[in-house]
């Protein structure tokens, strides 16, 4: 038995995209036990609630995280609706689901990316993010912001796509489509990414379970949980089935998103093949007054968010717990037993973002 | 496993055109309903104020008396909410971003005088 060192890992380092520190317990090369400490980019915007609006929070609510921000906005307003009462019309909501969808598959592209630039293979790295491009000029044609869209409001959304512009956007995901599927066939079929992944930071089904891990991180473990399954928004009418591989590695996590990523490409065409017309927005009157927990499945996994009003247009408690801190307690556990260089793909694959997991 | 997987898309990107753009000599990409900027059409102006209450990020500064109408840049979300609840629709939000700065972006924009009369009519219609 070697003697136990103890090496810091980030906050800032540079293979990590974002500032979470790691004490590494080493013996000899091998991390013995990982102590995670975060707290380095808390911005209060919760407490900020209770200085705005109620209706105009809905755009603070949205950059609470720089990726998901679409996500976050909706599940705000679904538990503002669902206090209120308000009955979302259907083509909003199916609008709000093909944002949602949207802006999956750019996180999931991006987050592709990153993991190929950490085991080194910048030509899969640019690919990726080639293709996330691609979807970034629909979402900004459609709601005339790349990655904070602002187009979701209490009570419906701000901008409707024109019949036009939907079947524009079904053709365009048809054209990329064989380019999405031919990512999706390297990652999972490349002796490079498998060498590198494959029976990497396993996480069994009961530990995921155990633990609480969340999205694909309890996918890639064989967990089938996924909110959309519950059919909040527009999820319900389309058919939705989620992604589930059971090995529990680093390969696993990875071609989960990989797959959702074209599942999300099948979900928007659906959704256009369904799109109901109709009215976009409900008129809202009065104050929120309750409390409700909403839930919805970001690309990173389930995020909650807790509203507690009392009848004034500022409300009193305003909680979010994002996927990356439920799947903190997961990473520890996959990081033990690891060999050092291993480290920072294992962080990379529960897709961190801190800056939405500390608000 | 396969191997030289990428191979095909990498002869392809070789010989095809490049994926990015060769900014700025090419101008980046815009969209019609692209958020870049607000502007304001400052003569057909109330000073109501309804977008100094609305802005999320407390950017616009509306002053009735002196007739003008202030935005700070560097506090601005570029959100769209004070073109949206304008009565008058004469806040527009324009496609381009404003130029990079190092110091303050304050944009101080003077509306004409009111004309004697005219001014009685905007505050009856609020």
């Amino acid at each position: 038995m070697g003697n136990q060192i103890v090496v810091p890992f980030g906050p800032q380092h540079p293979v990590l995209p974002e500032p979470i520190h790691l004490d590494l317990v080493l013996e000899d090369e091998r991390v013995v036990e990982a102590v995670p400490t975060i707290g380095y980019v808390h911005r209060g915007l919760e407490k900020l609630v209770e200085k705005r609006d109620y209706k105009d929070y809905v755009l603070i609510a949205e950059r609470i995280c720089g990726i998901c921000s679409f996500t976050h906005s909706v599940t705000y307003c679904n538990a503002i609706e669902r206090i209120m009462g308000i009955e979302v019309p259907a083509r909003a909501q199916f609008i709000r689901t093909i944002w949602m969808e949207y802006s999956r598959m750019h996180s999931h592209l991006l987050w592709l990316g990153l993991t190929a630039d950490a085991m080194g293979f910048e030509n899969l790295f640019m690919n990726a993010w080639r293709l996330r491009e691609e979807i970034l000029d629909d979402m900004e044609a459609t709601t005339g912001g790349r990655v904070i869209q602002g187009s979701c409001k209490v009570g419906g959304i701000r901008r409707d796509i024109s019949d036009d512009k939907l079947g524009e956007m079904v053709d365009h995901l048809k054209k990329i489509r064989p380019l999405l599927e031919e990512s999706n066939r390297i990652f999972t079929h490349d002796q490079t990414v498998r060498h590198r992944m494959r029976g990497l930071g396993v996480l069994s089904k009961e530990d995921a379970w155990d633990l609480g891990a969340v999205g694909p991180t309890a996918r890639g473990s064989g967990c089938d949980m996924d909110v959309r399954s519950s059919g909040y928004s527009a999820y319900g009418e389309l058919g939705f089935k989620p992604v589930v591989f059971t090995h529990g590695d680093c390969l696993d996590r990875c071609l989960v998103r990989s797959e959702e990523v074209l599942a999300a490409v099948d979900l928007v065409e659906r959704a256009v093949a369904k799109m109901p017309d109709g009215p976009i927005e409900e008129k809202v009157k009065g104050n929120p007054d309750g409390e409700y927990f909403a839930f919805s499945e970001q690309p990173r996994g389930e995020c909650m968010h807790y509203i507690k009003a009392n009848g004034k247009k500022n409300i009193v408690r305003h909680r979010v717990r994002t996927p990356t801190l439920t799947n903190i307690p997961p990473l520890v556990k996959m990081l033990e037993g690891i060999e050092m260089a291993d480290v920072p793909v294992v962080v990379l694959t529960i897709d961190p973002c801190i800056g939405c997991a500390e608000r | 496993m396969q191997i030289f997987t990428m191979t095909k898309r990498a002869l392809a990107n070789l010989v095809g055109k490049p994926a990015t753009l060769m900014y700025p000599a090419t101008p980046a990409k815009q969209y019609e309903i692209s958020r870049g900027h607000v502007i304001i059409a400052i003569e057909d102006c109330i000073y109501c104020g309804n977008c100094q209450r609305h802005c999320v990020s407390q950017a616009i500064v509306v002053d009735r008396e002196a007739r003008t109408w202030e935005i700070d840049r560097l506090r601005c979300i570029i959100c769209g909410v004070c073109a949206e609840v304008c009565p008058k629709d004469c806040i527009f939000m324009e496609p381009d971003y404003p130029p990079s700065t190092t110091g303050t972006a304050m944009e101080f924009v003077q509306g004409p005088p009111a004309p004697p009369k005219a001014e009685k009519k905007p505050k009856a219609e609020e």
